[in-house]
């Protein structure tokens, strides 16, 4: 019970967080990526201080044998190069430079129709991908 | 100075949420695996809770505050129909995207989410230099 509560308070802190750094504004985010252009370099600090603070909280985890309501920390043991890796990673930057938007600020605005339509088309990519994976 | 202090009181809002998931529930924050979670694992329930915050925060940050909910161009949905789709495509195949290799594998200094957040900034980047000469 109350580690889905952890996960709701979790998730609003974050909602937030995108909110307040600007992140859900697609004209701020392809400002960010606009560096031969019109750059706008707001979005650092977004970055900048998120990775800090979970850079903390990482190595405060890595102190504790199990997580306060969990049994085991759950954490990516991957550790190698693939294709799959960069090809993913550089769909996912088109996709990201062509509209502005990435998940998260993208499930921030899901009241928003708009949003609506890039979630559930981002939906049917990561379907299409995960049958790509398999086969 | 409201460049600086948003983004900065943003991204400690976002390093805070992960690190309250990671030490409490054991969990990477990263949002596109996340959503997929909520759709696909057994332990969707806290999955779905999590994604439902989202859009609570950004609610509750836009009225606190003030700030205008940000405009979300509709003139081109093709366009936006596209860029969900390599989006989505993309964070699938790569195993994450702005938050899960951006914001929480480099902070626990991953070579793959650092090669990964290169690599997407950079497509981004040269995405954006290329749709501004059309």
């Amino acid at each position: 019970m109350s580690k889905n509560i952890i996960s709701l308070i979790s998730g609003i802190i974050f909602g937030m967080g995108l909110a307040i750094s600007g992140m859900t504004d697609p004209q701020k985010v392809i400002g960010f990526l606009d560096i031969f252009g019109n750059w706008v370099p707001d979005l650092i600090f977004v970055m900048f201080n998120a990775l800090v603070v979970s850079a903390l909280g990482y190595q405060l985890s890595r102190r504790m044998h199990k997580p306060m309501l969990e049994e085991s920390f759950i954490i990516p043991k991957k550790n190698h190069i693939n294709k799959e890796l960069i090809q993913g990673a550089f769909i996912f930057g088109i996709g990201w430079g062509l509209y502005g938007l990435c998940p998260g600020p993208a499930l921030a605005s899901i009241n928003n129709q708009v949003a609506l339509v890039f979630i559930v088309s981002m939906f049917g990519g990561m379907q299409l991908a995960n049958k790509v994976i398999k086969s | 100075m409201e460049n600086f202090l948003y983004p900065t009181i943003g991204g400690l809002l976002i390093g805070l949420s992960a690190s309250i998931l990671l030490l409490f529930n054991g969990k990477i924050a990263g949002i596109s695996s996340i959503f997929w979670n909520s759709f696909h694992r057994p332990n969707r329930f806290d999955s779905l809770l999590f994604i439902l915050g989202l859009p609570i925060g950004s609610m509750l940050a836009y009225s606190w505050l003030g700030i205008a909910t940000p405009r979300l161009p509709d003139d081109n949905m093709f366009l936006v129909l596209l860029s969900g789709l390599l989006v989505g495509f993309g964070v699938k195949l790569g195993s994450g995207c702005t938050s899960g290799h951006g914001v929480c594998g480099i902070g626990r200094f991953s070579v793959r989410s650092i090669v990964a957040t290169t690599t997407f900034i950079t497509s981004g980047i040269i995405t954006v230099y290329l749709t501004a000469l059309l």
